[in-house]
C-alpha cells in the first residue's frame, strides 16, 4: 500500500502511450505544462482537458487510477483554492461579499475555479507519465535529456545513477520493512495505538534492524559493482537503448497541435473574465 | 493448542494488476503436541498460512481457529493470541536491535507480561538464552550485532521462546547454518517441545530435516494442501514429490535405487530406520544364498 504512495505507481500493461520514448514523454510533459499555463480561458483548458483524456485513454489506465494521484495532493489544492477565494482582489462592481478585510468577488471565484482546475489538470498529466513508465526507462529517458549538462561538467550519469539505484531499493527496503514489521509485531510490537511518543518509540525496533539492513545490502551492491569492473560512466554502453518512433512522432504532432489550439483560442476568444463582461 | 484450517483463501493486492491469489482453499488440522513440518516451494503460500497463524495477515476468506482464539471473528484479542503462539521469521538475526542482547530479548516479555517484575524478567531471559545455548553472562550486556552468525540467531530465537510460547512457528529455522548448527537447533527445538511448548510447527526446504523431525507433515502447492500425513507416507509417494519438483530425502533416495535393483525395504525413511532395514536385508540375503 505504502509502494502506491511513492514512486510504485505505474501500471503494467502494454498500450501506445507505455510504448512511447521516455524522454518523449519527458519532453512532453514539459510541453503539456506549459499548454496548462498558456492557457487563459475556460476554452483553452477545455482543450486541455481534451487532451488529457485522449491521452489517458490511449494509455489504458483506468480513469480512476489516475485520479487517485489527484487524492494525495486534494488538501493542497483545496487549501490554495479557499486562500485565493478570499483573498484575490477582484472589481470593486463585482463584489458578492465583505467582512473587514476579507472579499468574496466573481473575479475570485472564478480565479479559483481556474486555479484549481489548472491544478488538477498538472497532476493528472505528470501522473500519466509515472503510470505509463517504469522507473528505470524513466531514469534513463531523464538522464538522456540531461545528457548537455556533461558540457559544465555536472556528474549526469552519476546523478542517473543514484536515482536509479534508490527508486530500486525502494521495494526492497519495503518488502524489508514489512517483514521486521510482522516480527516485531509477532514479539508483541504494538505500532497502532498509545500517544505520538509511544508510537515513535515504537518505531525504533523497526528502524534499527531497516537501517543495519540497509547498510548492508549498499555494501554488497558495493562490492558487486567493484566485482564487476563498474567504473562510471566512461565508454559504457547501454543494454535498452532508447529509440524515437512513429508514436513519439504523432505525441509531438498532437502536442503542437494543443499548443497551437490554446494560443488560438486566447487570442479569438478572450481572457478568462470575459464571460463577466456577458452576464454582468 | 490445536490448529484448523478450513478453506482458508488469501490474495495480495486484491483488484490490481498486481494481485496474486497467495492462498486457494488451506484445509489443515494440526493437532497439539505435534512436531509439524511444512513442505512447499517458494510462492506456495506457505509462509502467507504461517502469517494467518499469527494473526500477522488477517483473515479474508475461510475459517481459522488457533486454541480458543477464532480468527474469523473480528473481537479476536491478537495480542493474546501472539503471546501464545511464538513466530520465528526466515533469518531471525535480522531483526534484532536493541543496544544490548539481554534488552533484545526482554522486548517481548515487556510488550506480553507487562505487570511481570525486573527481577523475574531477568530470569526469564536467563532461562530462554541458556535454552538456545548461549551464556547469559557473556552475552547480556553485548551488542547483539556484535555476535556471530550463529549467535545472532540464536539470540533471536531466544527473543521469540522467552515468552514461553505453546506453539512455536519457524520459518526455515537452519536455513544458512552449517550441518553442525543444523543439528544443534533441531536438538534445541526437541529439547523444548513438550514441555511448556507444546506444539512446534517448521518449515523446510530439507527434506531430511523433515523426515528425521517431524511427526507430521503437509505438502504445499501453488496456494493448496496437497498432501497432509506422516513423513513416512508422504515420501513414500516420492514420485508425486518429484512430479511437484521438490525434493526427496536422502534416505527416500537411496531407497528408490534398492528398489530398482528389486529390493523393497519398509522404511519410515529416517537414517537409522534405513540403515537397520538395509542390514537386515543384507542379512536375509546372505542367509538366503546360504553362504
Amino acid at each position: 500500500m505504502l509502494n502506491d504512495v511513492i514512486f510504485g505507481q505505474y501500471y503494467p500493461v502494454r498500450s501506445f502511450v507505455h510504448n512511447m520514448d521516455p524522454r518523449a514523454k519527458i519532453l512532453f510533459v514539459i510541453a503539456y505544462i506549459v499548454a496548462i499555463f498558456l492557457a487563459d480561458n475556460f476554452y483553452a483548458l477545455a482543450a486541455v482537458t481534451l487532451f488529457l483524456i485522449v491521452a489517458v485513454l490511449a494509455s489504458r489506465v483506468p480513469f480512476g487510477r489516475v485520479l487517485r494521484s489527484v487524492k494525495m495532493i486534494l488538501f493542497l489544492i483545496i487549501f490554495t483554492a479557499i486562500l485565493n477565494l478570499f483573498f484575490y482582489a477582484g472589481n470593486e462592481l463585482h463584489v458578492i461579499w465583505q467582512w473587514k478585510f476579507i472579499t468574496l468577488s466573481w473575479e475570485a471565484v472564478i480565479n479559483t475555479v481556474f486555479l484549481a482546475f489548472r491544478l488538477f489538470l498538472l497532476v493528472m498529466g505528470t501522473s500519466v507519465l509515472t503510470l505509463t513508465t517504469a522507473p528505470v526507462p524513466l531514469t534513463d529517458g531523464i538522464e538522456s535529456l540531461l545528457t548537455p549538462l556533461k558540457w559544465i561538467k555536472f556528474p549526469v550519469h552519476e546523478l542517473a545513477l543514484i536515482m536509479s539505484i534508490a527508486l530500486r531499493f525502494i521495494p526492497t527496503l519495503m518488502d524489508e520493512t514489512n517483514r521486521i514489521v510482522a516480527a516485531q509485531k509477532a514479539r508483541g510490537a504494538n505500532f497502532e495505538t498509545g500517544g505520538l511518543i509511544k508510537r515513535a518509540k515504537a518505531v525504533v525496533p523497526v528502524l534499527i534492524p531497516l537501517l543495519v539492513s540497509a547498510f548492508r545490502r549498499a555494501e554488497d551492491l558495493g562490492d558487486a559493482m567493484d566485482a564487476r569492473c563498474y567504473s562510471g560512466a566512461k565508454g559504457r554502453t547501454k543494454y535498452k537503448k532508447l529509440v524515437f518512433t512513429w508514436r513519439d512522432l504523432v505525441g509531438a504532432l498532437l502536442l503542437a497541435a494543443l499548443i497551437a489550439g490554446v494560443v488560438l483560442l486566447n487570442v479569438y476568444l478572450g481572457g478568462k473574465f470575459a464571460i463577466l463582461d456577458a452576464f454582468l | 493448542m490445536r490448529i484448523v484450517a478450513k478453506g482458508l483463501t488469501y490474495t495480495y493486492n486484491p483488484r490490481s494488476p498486481f494481485a496474486v491469489q497467495a492462498l486457494k482453499g488451506v484445509d489443515i488440522t494440526i493437532e497439539e503436541g505435534e512436531f509439524f513440518g511444512i513442505i512447499g516451494h517458494t510462492g506456495s503460500g506457505k509462509s502467507t498460512f504461517l502469517q494467518h497463524l499469527n494473526a500477522l495477515v488477517r483473515l479474508t476468506g475461510g475459517y481459522l481457529k488457533v486454541g480458543e482464539y477464532d480468527l474469523s471473528s473480528k473481537k479476536c484479542d491478537v495480542l493474546g493470541l501472539r503471546a501464545k503462539v511464538g513466530m520465528v521469521f526466515q533469518y531471525p538475526e535480522y531483526q534484532l536491535f536493541a543496544e544490548t542482547v539481554e534488552k533484545d530479548v526482554m522486548f517481548g516479555l515487556k510488550n506480553f507480561c507487562r505487570d511481570m517484575g525486573e527481577e523475574e524478567m531477568r530470569s526469564a531471559v536467563r532461562e530462554a538464552l541458556e535454552t538456545v545455548g548461549l551464556d547469559y553472562e557473556e552475552v547480556r550486556d553485548r551488542s547483539p550485532f556484535e555476535l556471530s552468525g550463529g549467535q545472532k540467531r540464536r539470540a533471536a530465537i531466544a527473543g521469540v521462546i522467552v515468552t514461553k510460547p505453546e506453539v512455536l512457528i519457524l520459518d526455515e529455522p537452519a536455513a544458512g547454518l552449517d550441518p553442525l548448527g543444523k543439528k544443534e537447533i533441531m536438538q534445541l527445538l526437541h529439547g523444548i517441545h513438550g514441555g511448556w511448548c507444546k506444539t512446534v510447527v517448521i518449515v523446510s526446504h530439507d527434506m531430511d530435516e523433515i523426515a528425521e523431525n517431524c511427526t507430521r507433515a503437509a505438502v504445499f502447492s501453488e496456494g493448496k494442501v496437497v498432501m497432509e500425513d506422516t513423513p513416512a507416507a508422504i515420501f513414500a509417494r516420492s514420485d508425486e514429490l518429484l512430479l511437484l519438483g521438490l525434493d526427496i530425502p536422502v534416505t527416500a533416495k537411496c531407497a528408490r535405487i534398492l528398489k530398482e535393483r528389486g529390493i523393497a525395504l519398509d522404511t519410515d525413511f529416517t537414517s537409522d530406520d534405513l540403515i537397520r532395514k538395509v542390514l537386515a536385508a543384507y542379512a536375509a540375503r546372505k542367509e538366503g544364498r546360504g553362504c
